[in-house]
């Protein structure tokens, strides 16, 4: 009983550690100072910020580039990426198992070589500094985690489903949109999903090969460049809060909905 | 040229074909041109870049912090983290403390890094070496966390039982049968925690207000520098540490699933 309770205490303990610094910083965002303090007593002051600082200009345009690179780059790798599973699967033995040890690179390789290489080979081919260097390297770090969330959705289907299509007197490409795609769709949109989540949350990969003389950041970068010497501002203890917020909501959401799935999924049996 | 673009023959195979000239192109060939520049100084071929990294005693100092730090992150890690995945599996506590251990992960790096430093700074200690692990243990603890935790549920629970039919104690049982069946799940954790930790950019730097320099914040620094030589030299070497990391865990014995259902 002493050990269930102290085995118990441990975990609350680490939990407590590993939320302390975000508990603090959603506290102290009401309090307008960056002290940790409430010498100016409980106010809004630091969201109000938000849409007031001399900020909030280049804030906008970052929340904007992060949303439009997560996008695109999002749904190009989702194409590609399941458009590939197709092929891929289809390959014989010998090239499957060499192109899924290229789709393994970006995911074994550390983000900081990823990120100078190609930065090396924009530099070497004089490739346009902007959103197209980003959307690509984006592009080539998610497409592998599309791949791999679509190939299972394959290699698990029935073969003969596809060949009862054919039977029945569908065409090659009508089977696969009848029959493949309905199949795929689960992995693709789970790839979309964590694609665009990958692309959002990317820092290093964007940090090097934005391009100093564009201009252009990501909430990431710029946060990166603005509390990396000044510290963080009130300013950003709002801003904080309202991403914590958000992503917790976000999770909780698709955790209760999974659950509920797995509930109602016992109750058919 | 011709007669092979008419040979072409549109099969499914051809599906995957746009992805593997994409691959060529954005990761192969950017890490051809790493090794092409490690090996270039002056557009002459040289192992120039190669003596002036490992002569010049910053940069070994730089790689053995980052050895230090990698090293005593993952084993701070493995020890706080073991035990939370044991009592977690041990008392049944359900997947609401699971995901109480993942949900901080989904929180950009930088964001919850910079809220620990602005609490080191209001608490008035002193950004150095302990902060910098205390950063990193904080940041990857979670990845050491899950994949035991999965290994240690996916145990048939019979495997204790017979041990302690047989006479084993708690503390036996524990060391003979609980601890070597879950070391897959704990060597996923040290490939999640290891490399990341020793090639991150930016947490030592913030967390030792640019004192201390680990290995991906000094490539990041000389390519920044104009320095494609030394810096193509160090990530030679980060992709050494890698593929070395990778094979000797793809040695050992590993179970399925372990660590790759963090997602």
């Amino acid at each position: 009983m002493v050990k269930k309770v102290l085995a118990k205490a441990y975990i609350f303990l680490i939990l407590a550690l590993l939320y302390a610094p975000i508990v603090l910083i959603v506290v102290y965002s009401f309090s307008n100072s960056s002290t940790f303090s409430f010498s100016q007593g409980f106010n809004f002051d630091a969201y109000r910020s938000i849409f007031t600082s001399s900020k909030t200009p280049e804030l906008l345009s970052a929340i904007k580039n992060t949303l439009i690179i997560a996008a695109v780059s999002a749904g190009a790798s989702t194409l590609l990426g399941s458009i590939a599973a197709i092929g891929i699967f289809s390959l014989k033995k010998r090239s499957r198992s060499l192109v899924e040890g290229i789709n393994q690179i970006p995911m074994i390789n550390s983000e900081i070589v990823m990120a100078v290489s190609l930065m090396i080979f924009f530099v070497t081919l004089d490739f346009p500094e902007g959103y197209l260097r980003l959307i690509l390297a984006h592009i080539a770090f998610c497409t592998p985690y599309v791949v791999l969330s679509v190939m299972p959705k394959l290699t698990t289907m029935d073969p003969n489903i596809y060949e009862a299509a054919l039977d029945l007197g569908a065409s090659p490409s009508k089977a696969m949109v009848k029959v493949l795609f309905p199949i795929m769709a689960p992995g693709v949109i789970s790839g979309l999903l964590l694609s665009f989540t990958l692309s959002m949350d990317d820092f290093i990969i964007t940090q090097i090969n934005k391009g100093a003389a564009t201009g252009i950041n990501t909430l990431s970068t710029y946060i990166y460049a603005d509390a990396r010497l000044k510290g963080l501002s009130p300013f950003w203890f709002a801003i904080f809060t309202i991403i914590f917020v958000l992503v917790f909501v976000i999770l909780l959401i698709v955790n209760v909905n999974a659950s509920k799935r797995r509930v109602k999924k016992h109750e058919n049996f | 040229m011709l007669e092979a673009l008419k040979k072409f023959k549109f099969t499914r195979r051809s599906f995957s074909y746009p992805y593997i000239i994409f691959m060529l192109l954005f990761v192969v060939t950017p890490l051809v041109l790493i090794l092409v520049n490690a090996f270039l100084v002056d557009d002459k071929l040289s192992v120039q870049n190669f003596a002036n990294f490992f002569r010049e005693q910053a940069s070994l100092v730089v790689l053995g912090n980052s050895l230090l730090v990698g090293v005593v992150t993952t084993l701070l890690c493995i020890l706080i983290g073991y035990p939370v995945a044991y009592i977690l599996m041990k008392y049944k506590m359900n997947r609401f403390f699971v995901v109480l251990f993942i949900l901080p992960m989904w929180v950009n790096f930088l964001i919850r890094t910079l809220a620990t430093k602005a609490i080191f700074v209001a608490l008035n200690i002193e950004l150095g070496m302990g902060t910098v692990v205390f950063g990193m243990v904080y940041n990857y603890l979670p990845f050491m966390i899950l994949p035991i935790h999965t290994t240690l549920t996916s145990i048939d629970k019979s495997y204790f039982e017979a041990s302690q039919d047989l006479g084993a104690n708690g503390v036996t049982t524990f060391l003979k049968t609980t601890l070597p069946l879950s070391l897959p799940g704990v060597l996923s954790g040290i490939i999640m925690v290891f490399i990341p930790t020793i090639s991150t950019f930016a947490i030592s730097q913030l967390l030792s207000d640019s004192t201390i320099f680990l290995f991906g914040d000094s490539i990041q620094t000389k390519f920044d520098q104009g320095m494609f030589g030394v810096g193509s030299v160090m990530s030679l070497v980060m992709l050494i540490m890698v593929l070395l990391t990778n094979l000797i865990m793809n040695r050992l014995p590993k179970s399925e699933n372990a660590g790759r259902n963090i997602w």
